[in-house]
């Protein structure tokens, strides 16, 4: 495997007005096999968009994404997906959800039950496995979300938001899952949060975009996600150099904020 | 060249001056402007006076229209208000009662805001239960059932024997007194002639058999020794009140001088004709006539009776199972087009440009409006109806597909290709299960419309069904086998959709969980 490679991706669109909109230029970015990053900027910076362009689902309009030596030309399951919440399909069990990969390909039942059997196990839903998914609450979607991407084995792991929608116990509780997961698993990750604590926690590369037009403001290295994959996630934000970084990017991200505002105040 | 020309006409009519527009063809040889020559009084019509004249006696006969519905409503009110307070008097009552014997502790009912609050509403089944018996009583009463105590009945019409008296006078001034003896017989009963004396004087007594809502008029002076035409014999007085009026006492053109009386008798309206003759209206009571309303028990006898042996020898089943037979196989057609139709709609920017115009035109116009039109394509067999039925489906279905695929959240189907899905399995595995409730909702709103379709389609041309037997009732006034028909096609209409809602349940019990 050689990883993942961003190159010099631009996406600018015409609005139905005339105007346009430059939501990303020139991102680049080399992500190397089991490498976790984490992506955070204020909203409209173009994380999501810059998700949807690596898992497929847009076309950037200069640049392009490669994974293992091939350009990326639409979804595959090379790239799986962790969505915020609604991606699960109410109308199948939970083990028909985490077996949906293989069924597609059209795989031995012998061959991927097992294995689905022991993510559900992983991800803590061994009692749950024959529930239709609307019975189970927020957190144990995702849970099963996160088992259904890992039993297509995907390369890439592209999470958008995942933990967003659940409540802050069930979050540092799923934070944790994510951490041991990816060591497990070994799998390469980006991860888009609004929060700078998830960012930190879990990434071990954390990427701070900025909007308007959406670029990579900067980007950091930081050793918490390794800690965090032993130690208690409470334990690692007593680390001298957590609250330090956190103030710094805080900032960083108030201020372009503050920025923006002053901007759409002005331009009115 | 023959044409057709609109004309304004100015004529007299009874004194006052009408102005008409008509549109009247233009005789062979004449040309408009040339040497046309409107018939007297008439002009050719400006193309000004054409549309305002249109607009003006539309407009005055809408007027009038709405006259008439508005003071249809407004003599329901008082119903209407007796109705509510009868409502809200149970509700205060059974909470009264309710509250004193075992207040309940439920969550819901345990809720302060309930007034806002629609999850703190449910449907009373009390009240549900009251609301049917209501129903039942108030049909009792005003058709003298005898499923009721009689003291529940309304006044009903008066039957029985009564007699009252009329004073005659004759051209000389002589006054005599005779007496009017009155049956009033119960419906189906056949009277005898009553035999009565006929008593002294010249003026005799009379009898007169009257049906049960009929009135009768009594040639009084048939018997007498004096008659209104050779003696100018009159009536000064009914059951001693005094007439002031004379059938004889005309002006030049014929017309009377005075107004004929009449007068509330304690079982009868008696009037004098304009002919001097009495006009018997026994009292009808507040009770509806068997041929407007019949009594429960007489619908439900006739339902028992067409259930056994049919209705113009066609037994009910068969009436039925028409009328069932076209909605199923109508709304299955419609279906098995209209949802491979309504995906396409949803999947494909051709195919929702290609037939938005087609499906966004068609959906308005309700199917009955293409009866006539089906009549004559298909004439009134089994096809036309069916394809009527099938197109009332069709749109529904369609639409309903359409907004089902529409309403696939993207996530589920990025998801789906992440995980390596092909466009096949995407359709087969995340778009026709997640577009399900739509579809169910949609096959909800298509049956009952088909149901009513049918229904109405019968009425037109059919040789059996639920609404062909309505309609042959109706021409033999059978209100009870009309009723009867009503009540299946609700029943029946009610039973598909809570068969339709059990199938929903148990087929898409996500609904609403997503």
């Amino acid at each position: 495997m050689s990883g993942l490679v961003i190159d010099n991706i631009s996406m600018r669109f015409d609005l139905p007005n005339g105007s346009h909109v430059q939501a990303l230029q020139d991102v680049t970015l080399d992500l190397k096999p089991g490498e976790l990053m984490s992506v955070l900027g204020p909203s409209g910076c173009g994380k999501t968009t810059l998700l949807n362009i690596v898992a497929g689902f847009l076309a950037p309009t200069g640049g392009e994404t490669r994974i293992n030596d091939h350009v990326v030309l639409g979804p595959d399951k090379e790239r799986g997906m962790v969505f915020q919440q609604g991606a699960l399909f109410e109308w199948m069990s939970v083990r028909a959800n985490v077996s949906f990969g293989p069924r597609m390909a059209r795989k031995k039942k012998a061959d991927y039950m097992g294995n689905v059997d022991h993510l559900l196990d992983i991800v803590g839903l061994q009692d749950f496995k024959e529930k239709m998914v609307y019975e189970l609450s927020g957190g144990m979607q995702q849970r099963v979300a996160l088992a259904r991407c890992l039993a297509n084995d995907p390369d890439v792991i592209l999470m958008d938001e995942p933990l967003g929608a659940l409540d802050a116990l069930t979050r540092e509780k799923m934070q944790s899952l994510v951490l041991k997961l990816w060591k497990e698993t070994g799998k390469t990750i980006i991860l888009i949060t609004h929060s700078i604590d998830e960012a930190l926690l879990l990434g071990e590369r954390v990427l701070v975009m900025a909007p308007r037009p959406g670029r990579i403001h900067k980007e950091y290295r930081l050793p918490f996600a390794e800690m965090g994959v032993t130690q208690d996630l409470r334990e690692v934000k007593e680390h001298p150099d957590y609250g330090p970084t956190r103030e710094e990017i805080l900032t960083m991200i108030w201020d372009m904020e503050e920025e923006i505002m002053g901007r759409t105040e002005g331009g009115e | 060249m023959a044409g057709t020309v609109n004309l304004v006409c100015t004529r007299e009519r009874l004194g006052e001056t009408v102005t008409e527009l008509k549109a009247t063809p233009v005789p062979e040889g004449q040309v408009i402007g040339e040497n046309f020559t409107p018939s007297a009084g008439c002009e050719v019509a400006s193309g000004w006076e054409v549309f305002s004249y249109q607009f003006s006696t539309l407009g005055s006969e809408l007027w009038t229209e709405t006259v008439n519905v508005f003071s249809s409503a407004a003599s329901a009110i008082p119903a209407i208000a007796l109705y509510t307070i009868i409502i809200l008097a149970s509700m205060f009552a059974r909470g009264a009662i309710k509250s004193f014997f075992t207040p309940t502790q439920d969550y819901t009912s345990l809720k302060t805001v309930t007034f806002g609050d629609e999850s703190a509403v449910r449907s009373m089944l009390a009240a549900s239960i009251v609301s049917i018996i209501f129903i039942f009583i108030i049909w009792g009463a005003f058709t003298g059932s005898k499923l009721l105590p009689s003291f529940l009945h309304l006044p009903g019409p008066y039957t029985g024997e009564a007699s009252f008296t009329y004073t005659v006078e004759d051209a000389e001034g002589n006054q005599d007194q005779a007496e009017i003896f009155v049956n009033v017989l119960a419906a189906g009963v056949e009277g005898e002639d009553a035999q009565v004396e006929a008593g002294d004087g010249f003026a005799k007594n009379d009898s007169v058999n009257i049906t049960v809502y009929r009135s009768e008029i009594v040639a009084w002076d048939r018997n007498d020794d004096v008659n209104r035409r050779d003696n100018g014999a009159r009536i000064v007085a009914i059951n001693d009140n005094p007439v002031e009026f004379d059938a004889n006492d005309r002006d030049d053109a014929g017309n009377l001088t005075s107004q004929p009386p009449a007068f509330d008798l304690d079982f009868a309206r008696v009037a004098i004709t304009d002919r001097g003759t009495i006009n018997i209206n026994p009292d009808q009571g507040w009770q509806m006539q068997p041929l407007y309303l019949p009594a429960p028990e007489v619908v439900w006898g006739s339902f028992i009776e067409i259930a056994k042996y049919g209705y113009q020898n066609v037994y009910l089943t068969v009436h039925l199972g028409f009328s069932l037979f076209r909605v199923i196989v109508g709304f299955l057609l419609g279906a098995a087009i209209g949802i491979p139709l309504g995906y396409a709609m949803g999947l494909s920017n051709w195919f929702r440009g290609w037939f938005d115009p087609i499906v966004e035109f068609m959906r308005p116009v309700p199917p009955l409006a293409l009866i006539p039109l089906v009549i004559i394509w298909f004439g009134i067999g089994e096809v036309g109806k069916i394809f009527l039925l099938y197109l009332a489906a069709l749109w529904i279905m369609a639409i309903a597909a359409r907004s089902g695929v529409s309403g696939v959240r993207i996530t589920k189907v990025h998801a789906a290709y992440s995980l390596g899905a092909s466009k096949w399995q995407i359709l087969r595995h995340v778009i026709i299960p997640n577009s399900l409730p739509e579809i169910f909702t949609g096959a909800r709103v298509a049956m009952g419309v088909c149901w009513g379709t049918v229904v109405a389609a019968e009425l037109v041309a059919a040789e059996e069904g639920i609404g062909k037997m309505i309609t042959t009732a109706s021409k033999f006034q059978s209100t009870d086998i009309i009723l009867m028909g009503v009540i299946i096609i609700g029943v029946v209409g009610f039973g598909i959709d809570m068969l339709m809602r059990m199938a929903e349940r148990r087929l898409v019990p996500w609904k609403g969980k997503a």
